[in-house]
């Protein structure tokens, strides 16, 4: 499949990788390192129109999607978007996404590319009669403009007055940028500030202007490469590497997003009795090898987990990544990493984060 | 382009200067790895059999095994690697240079690919690339 962008893409230099069935950019001709950092110092735009996208209307909307997810949406007002994972009864993720409430009647949901058919079967099978749902990936592109710049770019990409200071983290407004009907949204996957934006598919435009808007401000086009660095650097999860049908929010860093005060979810009875052995945490290797996914965890010479993302810190210059450990293992004990048969050292961290913007 | 380099297969690069051979990895391998972020030298005096691993690089997405392309004693490794892993990005040829071996069987210097051969065997490679992802 191709987004609408892919022939932009070809013309940037994007060399291209197949994702999930996907013809993405991994990288353009300045590198994944490149790309990183000027995300960090200056501002990316990013096609993710391959993520799944759908559209859920009905005057039960709102019940059908709280009792699916773990997360609360009683807390979003009109215009709020929510991060939460949706669980099986075991407590295994389905997937994790972002819902945005327009009202309690509409929502719009956008997933994980891997896992749109999965979704849209499990929620079709959870809705209530009076409730649609519709895919509309095809219909809508999504870019994420992502940096701390990007705020500047979007105010002057905008033709009416825009203000997006009272725009806060995970608010979105229905506005028009270049004349063009666009929903900006204050979300990301890049532990920096910006923005994602949608759009009726047709107007590809959008990408030159961005990126022709202001030549004094260095926006580039970056791909999926130095998004996997950035969201690792962010600490964020990433499905099918890091959490998965066998791993519940409570073993990821996701227990915030699991509400157990509020009424019956899919879940929820799996995930209060679920007694827990094990625990995602990050790793710094204290040598210059990457750990990849996959790759075993040891301590004394035993086997006690494996590593679920692993990379290059561009911003740290270290080798990072999470990793599945026993619970009783602490911050700051030493782990060993088996990288391709030999075994590397590893610091335990507190916490899967790395990187906090200023 | 020295005439006398060769390469093999596996993307490695060879020239021989005085006996010695130099071993490296081609534009098209750096280019396919991206962005080298660290590299593991192998030992000076450290002897090896053609094609077993004498070094591995990491870049940003993927790690692999660079091997001996010929049979022999490593007589010098690029030290100033491990400080700047990106010159194998940057100047693949030159400062990029990884180790220096005293060959055991010249024999097997001459079974490997010259440039032409090799830019018409990449040239393949990228095409059934190509093919493997308009089907995919």
């Amino acid at each position: 499949m191709k987004t609408p962008f892919y022939d932009i893409h070809r013309s940037f230099g994007a060399k291209m990788l197949n994702f999930h069935g996907w013809e993405m950019p991994l990288h353009y001709s300045s590198g994944i390192i490149n790309e990183h950092l000027n995300t960090r110092t200056n501002v990316s735009l990013f096609d993710v129109s391959h993520m799944g996208r759908f559209e859920v209307k009905g005057i039960d909307a709102y019940d059908c999607l709280q009792t699916l997810v773990t997360n609360d949406i009683s807390k979003l007002d009109n215009n709020m978007a929510l991060y939460s994972p949706i669980c099986y009864e075991n407590g295994g993720i389905i997937d994790d996404l972002i819902i945005y409430m327009f009202n309690r009647k509409k929502f719009l949901i956008v997933v994980n590319a891997s896992n749109r058919e999965k979704d849209l079967e499990w929620i079709i099978k959870h809705l209530r009669s009076a409730t649609i749902i519709e895919d509309i990936t095809d219909k809508i592109a999504l870019l994420a403009l992502q940096g701390p710049l990007a705020q500047s770019i979007l105010e002057k990409a905008a033709i009416v007055d825009l203000n997006l200071n009272q725009l806060k983290p995970f608010n979105f407004i229905i506005t028009n940028i270049f004349g063009i009907e666009c929903i900006i949204s204050r979300t990301g996957y890049t532990g920096e500030d910006g923005f994602e934006l949608f759009f009726d598919s047709s107007k590809i435009e959008i990408w030159e202007k961005l990126i022709q808007l202001d030549s004094k401000v260095n926006i580039k086009p970056a791909g999926l490469g130095a998004r996997d660095t950035l969201r690792l650097e962010a600490g964020l999860m990433l499905y099918g590497n890091d959490i998965d049908e066998n791993t519940t929010p409570l073993e990821a860093p996701l227990k915030w997003t699991v509400k157990f005060e509020k009424n019956e979810f899919i879940g929820k009875k799996a995930l209060i009795n679920q007694r827990i052995y094990r625990k995602i945490v990050g790793f710094e290797v204290l040598e210059k090898r990457v750990a990849r996914h996959g790759n075993e965890v040891l301590m004394n010479s035993k086997k006690i987990g494996f590593v679920t993302s692993g990379t290059f810190s561009p911003t740290l210059k270290k080798s990072i990544g999470f990793c599945f450990v026993p619970v009783y293992v602490n911050p700051n004990e030493l782990i060993e990493i088996n990288i391709g048969g030999k075994l590397y050292k590893a610091n335990v961290l507190s916490s899967t984060r790395f990187y906090k913007r200023k | 382009m020295n005439e006398n380099i060769r390469f093999t297969k596996e993307h490695e690069w060879i020239v021989i200067k005085e006996g010695i051979a130099v071993i490296g990895i081609s534009d098209f391998a750096q280019s396919q790895l991206g962005d080298i972020v660290s590299i593991e030298l192998p030992k000076v005096g450290s002897i090896f059999r053609r094609m077993q691993t004498m070094a591995i690089i990491d870049s940003v997405k993927a790690s692999s095994d660079i091997y001996c392309v010929m049979s022999g004693e490593i007589v010098e490794v690029n030290e100033e690697l491990l400080e700047h892993p990106e010159w194998i990005n940057q100047s693949p040829y030159e400062l990029g240079w990884i180790v220096k071996l005293k060959p055991s069987n010249m024999e097997e210097f001459h079974n490997l690919m010259t440039n032409e051969q090799y830019n018409k065997f990449i040239g393949e490679t990228e095409e059934n690339r190509e093919k493997d992802q308009s089907g995919g």
